[in-house]
């Protein structure tokens, strides 16, 4: 029996995009930003908080995003990095009486190291080898969250409660609203620097490797540091996420975190296509609003009519959002033809 | 010392839980190199099957018959139908479409049977097996089962011609396709499988978790940790690595201060990585060589 596999024969992760850049045009890009800005002052502040989780789970999509669609590597353990991002907020709001603004670089950081240190075991994994091993990074974290040796900064299966932070300098919006922009500026950051990030010589090497890893390597591209880099950039962005996230609904606990959230990031990038980043938001909108719809239609059988929207969406759209717009592109084009 | 062989003697009667499992995830991944992550779901919703038919008064081994039909027939049409179209898809999309059957299977066997736990009946009685207070008949049964199982796996994939092509269709499709062998039915052949063995774990496990809609989420991860152990290539492994499983994290939960029940779970989890990064083909596994 031989064990000689050819590399040819193997359906790669995620396939490659002709195109360079993983962004969208400046004019689109002015379009999207002026409706996100606009969006809130027109509607409830229930609907403002979705918003803004809406934006929150586009960062986390943006993480892995760059992760799958920039270096190859899967994960189905963002939730666990979100944890911890949203922990370390937390604690820091709570215990330390830091303001909120200052403890996303901070949980950043400390996710940052999480996933870098993560992805060095992860190093000797690839495709399904990796997924498994995320996974049960995953499902481990809520356990550990309810550790009683860290009851004191945690509470525990309790959770934390996190108080809500007001407009700064009197500014006359609601609550709701100011988290909302705050999120925003703070996306639209680390946006723009992920595509910069991308463009760099480290995104160039993110994608030689996802394209090619021996060539990577070949090429004098540093294999192993560029892949535990973008498992650390990844988890660092979704710790922001989290620390977001924490502010945002204003209670961490343990079971906030479970597996069902990592599966979730996961569909998003599935969705939302994953070389783009812009994309991102059309994932994180699918993971929020397709179980809602899904229990509208049919309350016993939510589960069951969100997984056949999944199976649509892979069967008529694998290509996730990027097939839509070219073949409205190629419509609009046909239609200025006659 | 007593206590020592009481844990071993418990960890192996879990470990057969586990090694049923893996038994059937290391099935579906030798037909088509992925880990389907619904196996779990698909061997619950057999073993409602089986509940239902006994329900209906039909007795223990038939219901057992045609639940094995049942999932065997089950685990082709998913493949023909859901599957297939998606054989040169990405490994990303395999994994979602697996994520979506478990959601569907999950939903439906919910509002079929409703979440309230079920009592579901042994064929071996649960009397104290020799004495021991620690293995019931049951788990001697249920240990006998899955070595008779794959015993049998063995014979069929050693010296029967379809085992062999199955083999051939599984490690070298291309060379497999010229030789005449139909490998699109070899994949579709390996879920039929994969779904009897994943109904047959169901069964035995179901008199021990009891029968509810949720109970196979933790057994599947114990399940994937086994089949890692012991290597995901290799049957033998999976039933070896499935009682290794059982008896570690026993023993662990025992000796290592701090651990108890809560971290039981994690420990498992750690095991899977400390077994990827050290020794990713498990104890039995072949060492996958890519040609470049």
């Amino acid at each position: 029996m031989s064990a000689i596999e050819e590399v040819a024969t193997e359906a790669p992760a995620v396939e490659a995009v002709p195109k360079r850049a993983m962004t969208l045009g400046f004019g689109t890009s002015l379009v999207v930003l002026g409706l996100l800005v606009i969006a809130p002052l027109f509607v409830k502040n229930f609907i403002v908080f979705q918003l803004t989780m809406l934006l929150i789970y586009a960062l986390a999509v943006l993480a892995l995003n760059i992760l799958t669609g920039g270096s190859g590597q899967f994960s189905l353990g963002q939730s666990a990095f979100y944890a911890v991002g949203a922990y370390t907020s937390a604690i820091l709001m709570e215990h330390v009486g830091m303001n909120y603004a200052l403890t996303l670089p901070i949980a950043g950081i400390i996710c940052f190291a999480f996933g870098f240190l993560f992805g060095q075991p992860a190093l000797r994994l690839s495709g399904i080898y990796l997924a498994l091993a995320t996974f049960a990074l995953a499902v481990a974290m809520p356990q550990l969250l309810k550790l009683g040796v860290f009851e004191h900064w945690t509470g525990g299966v309790q959770g934390l409660v996190v108080t809500k932070p007001d407009a700064p300098f009197g500014l006359p919006i609601s609550q709701d609203r100011w988290l909302y922009y705050f999120t925003l500026v703070v996306t639209i950051g680390i946006y723009i620097a992920s595509v910069n990030l991308l463009r760099s010589r480290s995104g160039r090497a993110f994608m030689a490797i996802r394209d090619n890893e021996i060539a990577a390597s070949a090429m004098g591209v540093d294999v192993a540091l560029y892949k535990t880099l973008a498992f650390g950039v990844s988890a660092g962005i979704t710790g922001v996420a989290g620390g977001l996230g924490a502010i945002a609904v204003q209670f961490v606990a343990p079971d906030g975190y479970t597996i069902t959230l990592a599966i979730s990031l996961f569909l998003g990038i599935v969705v939302g296509l994953v070389e783009q980043l812009p994309a991102s938001i059309v994932g994180s909108a699918f993971i929020i609003f397709v179980p809602n719809i899904a229990e509208g239609i049919s309350k016993g059988l939510s589960g069951a009519v969100f997984g056949v929207l999944l199976f649509l969406v892979i069967f008529l759209v694998p290509h996730g959002a990027r097939q839509v717009a070219i073949v409205a592109q190629q419509l609009i084009g046909k239609l200025k033809k006659n | 010392m007593e206590l020592f062989i009481n844990q071993v003697l418990a960890g192996i009667a879990t470990g057969a839980i586990y090694a049923c499992m893996a038994l059937a995830v290391v099935m579906i991944y030798q037909a088509i190199d992925h880990l389907n992550f619904a196996q779990g779901e698909m061997a619950m919703f057999s073993t409602f099957i089986a509940w239902q038919l006994m329900q209906w008064g039909v007795p223990y081994w038939w219901a057992f018959l045609l639940t094995l039909a049942f999932s065997f027939a089950g685990g082709i049409a998913i493949e023909r139908l859901l599957f297939k179209p998606l054989a040169k898809a990405p490994v990303l999309t395999n994994v979602a479409g697996f994520i979506a059957l478990f959601a569907i299977v999950n939903s439906i066997a919910g509002l079929t049977w409703d979440f309230t736990i079920k009592q579901f009946p042994t064929p071996f009685g649960s009397s104290p097996f020799l004495g021991s207070q620690l293995i019931s008949t049951h788990q001697a049964g249920m240990i006998g089962v899955t070595l008779g199982l794959l015993i049998l796996l063995y014979l069929f994939f050693q010296f029967t011609r379809i085992g062999l092509a199955m083999r051939a269709a599984a490690s070298l499709p291309e060379s497999a396709r010229l030789v005449g062998i139909n490998t699109s039915w070899m994949i579709a052949l390996g879920w039929g499988m994969a779904s009897a063995i994943g109904a047959i774990a169901g069964i035995l496990i179901a008199p021990v978790v009891f029968l509810e809609p949720n109970m196979m989420g933790g057994v599947l991860i114990y399940g994937f940790a086994a089949a890692v152990l012991g290597g995901l290539t290799s049957p033998l492994g999976a039933v070896v690595g499935g009682f290794l499983v059982g008896v570690f994290e026993n023993i662990a939960g025992t000796y290592i201060p701090g651990v108890g029940n809560e971290l039981k779970l994690p420990i498992a989890l750690a095991l899977i990585i400390t077994v990827l990064v050290l020794k990713p083909a498990g104890l039995f596994g072949r060492p996958i060589v890519k040609r470049v």
